[in-house]
């Protein structure tokens, strides 16, 4: 994990882009969302049948916490300056700033009803379910008899908790967790029609203010969602989208939840970019990091004292005279005994090509791509009409002559942080279980220079003849083996990454002031129980035997002698002991002349201690004054 | 020449007489001695008896001259490489000016063959080697050596490339003897289009084979750049042929590489410039069980050659200071945000992390404590097909799994497993924790590559994966999904067929196009020649990219040429038109009043007009017209180059609004007026700006009480305007029940 500070130097910055023209419009960077949930007595009582045998049978109403929970989890790591708001509705109790009644909005101390997630948040709302029917309660907002309407409600509080910042620079939505399809269903006539259109009528105001609403419906075999009901007309989908909204509705409880859990998300586009695939003829991509490292946030330095955090402040001085300077705009590089000085101007200019954007260079078959030709996380690109008509239609050809003919397209990016040759690859969409596991497009992949590709088979080629292969039996065992430690469904998303876990494991308890830390299961060791069972043993056992011959554990024992590099290490640490019992350390530190030794002579004695022997001297002499517990 | 060398020429001399390659065995022979001699550095060293405190830094010393390399460029600059001699040129003093930077004392001895004359030194010892020019002697790297290979001379005979194979190598044993073993290296760049010379006894593979013996007899390596395709002309095959097999002997008998390149720009990317010695990543067991574990060495494969990072310039110093580093160094000082003066020491600081609105505190030792330490080792997880991890999955810079050296076994064991990975179409998962002390694990995915070279062994290859929080899983629309006059009809998809077919970048039969392996970085390229440049004339401009340079970074002209009708075609199948209902939100509404050419009340048309045949979205609208009032003010609201914008908006739009209802005749104006007031009261609503509305539609309140607008005010309570109440916007004063009042109050008194 890397907890290395960016550097500020500004030619090293990566995706960071100067050239405005490349990035035509930025999208908005915040986003504000309201989880408008359900709490109908149906949302309790219609479940999700489980499809594996352990598995429970969960409430909608539970699926639509747990999908909330998880992204609120996610959020924090990720995305902790969005705010958030978690409303209710068909509730017994009431609580938002209009005091509507049917509408629950749920909160935790030190936080506004629409505010960033916190610790305290998650870990209540972890909990929300089990005083739900104490402090919160269900109850049916939408009866004959009365003119209450709980979902005009919700959206007029959803509406008001969104009134805060621009629509122009912030993203705001509503998310809407139902399983009632016709919420105006027990009401007749007049009425009916009234509160409908009272409905709709609240639910576009709230659209013209820039807030988009979106429905999870959540749905059961037998009682499935029906769009075109109603929501069709709140959400404001077209007649022809809408097959496209309910995906042959996922039956089984991890697919509504993996399917919930994706429509959470907001698209962002990193990128617009022109594609020239020849002279005359560019389409119009948008580009998607769908897969990015995510690393632990950046250090905040506090004041150990008041807890309160530290300004960085950064001065320019120069070697030469001492004197405070300007950030400088000109840059140095040693050559030939001289310095050779460039402006920042110039060396933009280096990495700058006429070329810009994407420009395609041709194609190869796909196994031309080897396995070594990666540098870094490939970029999604899906094509957009928005400005130039015939975009899709040109990219959906190429892509679909492309996946035919199996091959891939080379082109040459020309970003300016670094210009690169990437392959283009065509994904077509993978669709599983009614859900969407691969969208339809192409990736972008980095190909790396020569001057990235290193050697390394060649340098441990044998200098005369051949080298070893293995047999056709060896290979046959080796073949067994594979058979036996078979992942059959595995995925590339199974594993939580078990240090960023503990990370923010060890954050939240610190930050909710709790004494234990929770364990984080580690799903990312083999399983020993499948490694153990006979056949895998058997089979490992015999590739052992006819590789190794019968004596694989001397072998091992064999290895296991001292290396040269350990055998010169144990001689150096044995005249580091020699050398150290010249000195009188305990003097030495007494009277302060540690500092006088030099660094080799303090290193005898971390040598002969043991102890590490890196870092500058003064590091050095103050570990040694801490061995010494002075 | 330094004194060793010298002593072993003499010996040379006095050994024995032979002419050209003729007599290889008996010059190599008496070469040999020399190696034998102990080299001056090494007897420094023993004889040394410096007290203990110094024996590092000496140790230090010596290894980093053992680690130098001594290389010897052997070039072909006779009549049929003249044409490719300018790209040699380039790539040979790129090499050299890289050492200049990354590795100094390194030693570079330049030798070129095909040349009228001849000079070299065994012409002299023993005769024959014509048509060999020792360009350059062997020595530490020095711009001469970069001009020397800037201007290269254009020989005028057919080069013998074995004389000058033993000219090379003749040279490096003088200079060096026994030692530097590894160290020492050949580098031959040639079209080997020329027959050598018929040895005086056996054959020419006898005698190949005897030469390639003493390469590794003193520890040489050879990288031979072989020029082929468009870089040669049209050459008698049987001696290419003929010429490939002797080469090949190399290759199989001793440390030699041969890599054929059919186009310049593979020529410039098929000499490593920069030689970086691999270093482990791990060394130890790969486990796949806990009673199975394979001895391994992982390197790096692939790791992004960065742009160099400069420092920071000073000119501050005196420019008569010649001792002036001309650095300049930064400062970090933390201060405390409450007292903005006082610095905080570094003892007095602590590291938080940011979890939600809340930072963390934490020290070093607490954290150390408490975080995910995994055992360091490699475990096997299990086989997948390879159809379950996608290529465009791989995260990062990729490694390679080698076994161990000299371990025969875990070569047999590591090779069974990727033979049958490669027949089975399996995968493995892995996962990896390098180092002790490793703060995360990696979970990666190996794929077998199977050696295709006798002489080296199989290897794996290894990618990161991401994990679970890595992937942002977005759901983009099925593309049968869009409707037909989106989709590609069939003469569409045969035209796209056509172009992945024909623009075809590994031709059968040929060179593969903008193999990465042979691909140079056009931006590095460029700096250290533009860095080269600036050492003689430091105001020099950068210089425009290459040609050669252009082939990596634009389309092949040659190749557009020959699929000419192709392209045509495919140009003609489709049609790309600029989307007229493009930003419809920001500024259609805008470019449609434009465009419709209305008039404007402050008679900005003509600037407007040449404006819109440029660039039409940038035409900003900075007034409320008559026309269309509500489109103008969405307009300027949507500037975002001034704040004021909004302002200026409100402003104007109550102006429009007041004239609106003072100038209506009988209410013909009132419809209007109240699209404009809809539009200022959702506009105060997004910009927070209730107040401006409440007040205005206050005064117009009493206004049309004061003219006795009736009807107006009926229409603004059945059109539902109210105040803004604080539950639409935060900073009104005014309370839902008041906003709602404002209308019913109203209408009793119509």
């Amino acid at each position: 994990m890397d907890f290395e500070h960016e550097s500020d130097d500004p030619f090293r910055d990566d995706e960071d882009d100067p050239d405005a023209h490349l990035s035509l419009e930025k999208e908005s960077t915040k986003e504000y969302v309201v989880y408008l949930v359900d709490a109908s007595p149906k949302m309790f009582t219609s479940t999700c049948p489980a499809s594996a045998d352990d598995q429970k049978e969960e409430s909608h109403f539970h699926i639509a916490l747990s999908c909330i929970s998880q992204s609120l989890k996610n959020q924090i790591i990720n995305r902790s300056y969005d705010e958030l708001a978690i409303c209710f509705f068909n509730t017994r109790e009431k609580r938002n700033i209009q005091e509507l009644s049917g509408v629950f909005v749920f909160n935790v101390p030190e936080r506004d009803y629409l505010d960033r997630p916190t610790a305290r948040l998650i870990k209540e709302f972890d909990r929300i379910e089990e005083s739900f029917a104490k402090d919160i309660g269900s109850q049916d907002g939408i009866v004959p008899g009365t003119r209450e309407n709980s979902l005009y409600n919700a959206i007029w509080v959803a509406q008001a908790l969104l009134r805060k910042g621009s629509a122009k620079t912030v993203d705001k939505r509503v998310l809407l967790f139902t399983n009632e399809d016709d919420p105006f269903g027990c009401i007749k006539g007049a009425i009916k029609s009234d509160m409908k259109r009272m409905t709709l009528q609240r639910a576009k105001d709230a659209q013209d203010l820039g807030i988009s609403i979106e429905l999870l419906p959540l749905s059961h075999p037998s009682d499935p969602f029906n769009v075109s009901q109603f929501y069709a007309e709140l959400i404001g989908l077209e007649e022809d989208e809408l097959a496209d909204f309910m995906p042959s509705s996922g039956n089984k409880l991890e697919d509504m939840k993996d399917q919930l859990r994706k429509r959470m998300f907001k698209k962002r586009i990193v990128k617009k970019l022109k594609f020239i695939i020849v002279d005359g003829i560019s389409i119009e991509l948008n580009s998607y990091a769908l897969i990015r490292p995510t690393v632990p946030g950046a250090i905040t330095w506090l004041d150990s004292v008041t807890n309160q955090p530290l300004k960085s402040e950064r001065t320019f001085i120069c070697a030469d005279t001492g004197a405070l300077v300007e950030e400088s705009t000109k840059r140095f590089h040693p050559y030939k005994n001289q310095n050779i000085v460039f402006s920042t101007k110039e060396l933009s200019e280096i990495k700058r090509f006429s070329t810009g954007h994407l420009h395609l260079l041709g194609f190869k078959p796909l196994s031309c791509l080897r396995d070594y030709y990666n540098l870094k996380p490939s970029t999604f690109l899906y094509p957009s009409d928005e400005a130039m008509d015939g975009s899709i239609c040109i990219f959906i050809a190429l892509h679909r002559s492309m996946i035919q003919l199996k091959r891939f397209a080379v082109a040459f990016y020309g970003g300016s942080s670094r210009p690169q040759l990437v392959a283009l690859i065509a994904q077509d969409e993978i669709i599983q279980s009614g859900g969407q596991i691969e969208p339809p497009g192409m990736h972008m992949i980095s190909l790396p220079y020569s001057d990235d590709i290193r050697l390394v088979e060649e340098r441990h080629s044998e200098k005369v003849g051949m080298v070893t292969r293995a047999s056709n039996d060896q290979i046959k065992k080796a073949a067994d083996v594979i058979k036996r430690i078979d992942l059959k469904d595995f995925s590339i998303c199974q594993f939580a990454n078990p240090g960023l876990q503990r990370h923010y494991a060890v954050l939240q308890a610190l930050a909710l002031e709790e004494d234990e830390i929770p364990e984080i299961k580690d799903e990312t060791l083999p399983d020993e129980e499948g490694l153990a069972r006979p056949g895998v043993v058997k089979a490992l056992e015999e590739f052992k035997t006819s590789v190794y011959g019968e004596n694989y554990d001397e072998e091992c024992e064999a290895n296991a002698k001292p290396s040269e590099a350990s055998k010169k290490r144990k001689a150096q640490a044995e005249v580091a002991t020699k050398e150290c019992e010249n000195y009188d350390w305990g003097e030495l530190a007494d009277t302060g002349k540690l500092k006088d030794l030099t660094v080799v002579e303090l290193k005898y004695y971390l040598t002969a201690h043991n102890l590490p022997v890196s870092g500058k001297k003064e590091a050095l002499v103050s570990r040694i004054l801490t061995h010494m517990k002075k | 020449m330094n004194e060793t060398g010298g002593i072993g020429g003499e010996e040379c001399v006095a050994a024995s007489k032979v002419k050209g390659n003729g007599g290889i065995e008996s010059a190599l022979e008496c070469i040999h001695p020399a190696g034998t001699k102990k080299n001056p550095e090494e007897e420094s060293f023993s004889s040394n008896s410096t007290p203990s405190s110094a024996r590092l830094t000496l140790f230090l010393f010596f290894s980093m001259a053992r680690n130098k390399e001594a290389l010897v460029l052997l070039l072909d600059v006779g009549p049929s490489m003249h044409s490719v001699i300018p790209e040699i040129e380039k790539v040979c003093s790129m090499l050299v000016e890289k050492k200049l930077i990354f590795t100094k004392y390194d030693e570079v001895g330049v030798v070129l063959f095909g040349t009228e004359d001849t000079d070299n030194e065994l012409t002299e010892e023993v005769g024959g080697y014509q048509h060999v020019v020792v360009l350059k002697n062997i020595k530490v790297v020095e711009g001469d050596i970069v001009e020397a290979l800037q201007q290269l001379p254009r020989g005028a005979t057919h080069g013998d490339f074995l004389d000058a194979i033993i000219v090379g190598m003749d040279m490096l044993i003088k200079k060096f003897g026994e030692t530097n073993k590894g160290k020492k290296r050949l580098c031959l760049i040639t079209n080997a289009q020329c027959p050598i010379k018929e040895p005086f006894e056996g054959t020419k593979e006898e005698q190949v084979t005897t030469i390639a013996k003493q390469m590794t007899v003193h520890g040489m390596r050879m990288e031979s750049i072989i020029l082929r395709g468009k870089l040669s002309q049209d050459a008698n095959k049987k001696i290419m042929d003929e010429n490939d097999q002797l080469l090949r002997i190399f290759s199989t008998e001793t440390s030699a590489r041969s890599t054929y390149v059919e186009n310049p720009v593979s020529l410039l990317g098929a000499l490593r410039t920069r030689n970086i010695t691999p270093s482990t990543i791990f060394k130890g067991d790969l486990e796949l069980s806990p009673k199975l574990k394979i001895k391994v060495l992982v390197y790096k494969k692939t790791a992004e050659e960065k742009f160099p990072t400069l420092k920071k310039f000073s000119d501050k110093a005196a420019s008569t200071d010649k001792f002036a580093t001309h650095e300049v160094k930064v400062d970090y000082e933390y201060k405390s945000s409450q007292e903005p003066d006082k610095v905080v020491p570094p003892d007095q600081r602590i590291k938080g992390y940011r979890y939600g609105p809340q930072i963390v505190p934490i020290s070093q030792a607490e954290w150390d404590a408490v975080k995910f330490k995994p055992e360091k080792g490699l475990k096997l997880l299990g086989f997948t097909d390879s159809s379950n991890v996608l290529r465009h999955q791989y995260m990062k810079d990729v490694n390679v799994f080698i076994a161990e050296t000299g371990n025969t076994k875990a070569t047999l064991a590591l090779s069974s497993l990727v033979r049958a990975m490669k027949e089975m179409n399996k995968v493995a998962i892995l996962r990896c924790v390098w180092r002790h002390g490793q703060a995360n694990v990696v979970i990666g995915v190996l794929t077998p590559n199977l050696s295709d070279k006798e002489n080296i062994p199989d290897s794996l290859y290894f990618n990161a994966l991401p994990f679970a929080e890595d992937v942002r899983e977005f759901q983009f629309p099925s593309f049968s999904n869009f409707p037909a006059p989106i989709q590609p009809n069939e003469q569409q998809l045969e035209a796209a067929a056509n172009l992945v077919k024909m623009l075809d970048l590994a031709p059968q039969g040929k060179e593969e196009v903008l193999l990465p392996d042979f691909t140079p970085n056009p931006v590095l390229e460029r700096f250290y020649r533009y860095l080269e440049l600036k050492s003689k004339h430091a105001d020099a401009a950068v210089p425009p990219l290459d040609d050669t340079l252009k082939k990596i970074t634009e389309p092949d002209d040659e190749l557009l040429q020959q699929n000419k009708s192709v392209i045509e075609n495919f140009r003609r199948s489709f049609e790309l038109k600029e989307n007229p209902r493009h930003k419809k939100s920001r500024r259609l509404l805008r470019e449609e009043r434009y465009g419709s050419g209305e008039e404007n009340s402050k008679g900005e048309i003509p600037a407007l007009a040449s404006n819109l045949i440029e660039d039409k979205s940038n035409v900003e609208v900075d007034n409320i017209g008559d026309l269309t009032p509500v489109q103008d003010f969405e307009a300027m609201f949507a500037r975002r180059d001034n704040p004021d914008w909004v302002v200026k908006a409100i402003d104007a739009m109550k102006n429009k609004i007041h004239d609106l209802i003072e100038d209506s005749h009988e209410g013909d104006n009132n419809l209007k007026a109240l699209e404009c007031l809809a539009a200022l009261r959702k506009g105060c609503i997004n910009e927070q700006e209730p107040k401006q509305f409440n007040n205005f539609l206050r005064d117009i309140w009493s206004f049309c009480q004061e003219k006795s607008l009736h009807d107006f005010c009926d229409s603004l309570s059945s059109k539902g305007i109210t105040l803004i109440p604080k539950s639409e916007a935060a900073d009104s004063e005014v309370t839902e029940d008041e906003a709602r009042s404002f209308l019913v109050k109203s209408q009793p008194k119509v």
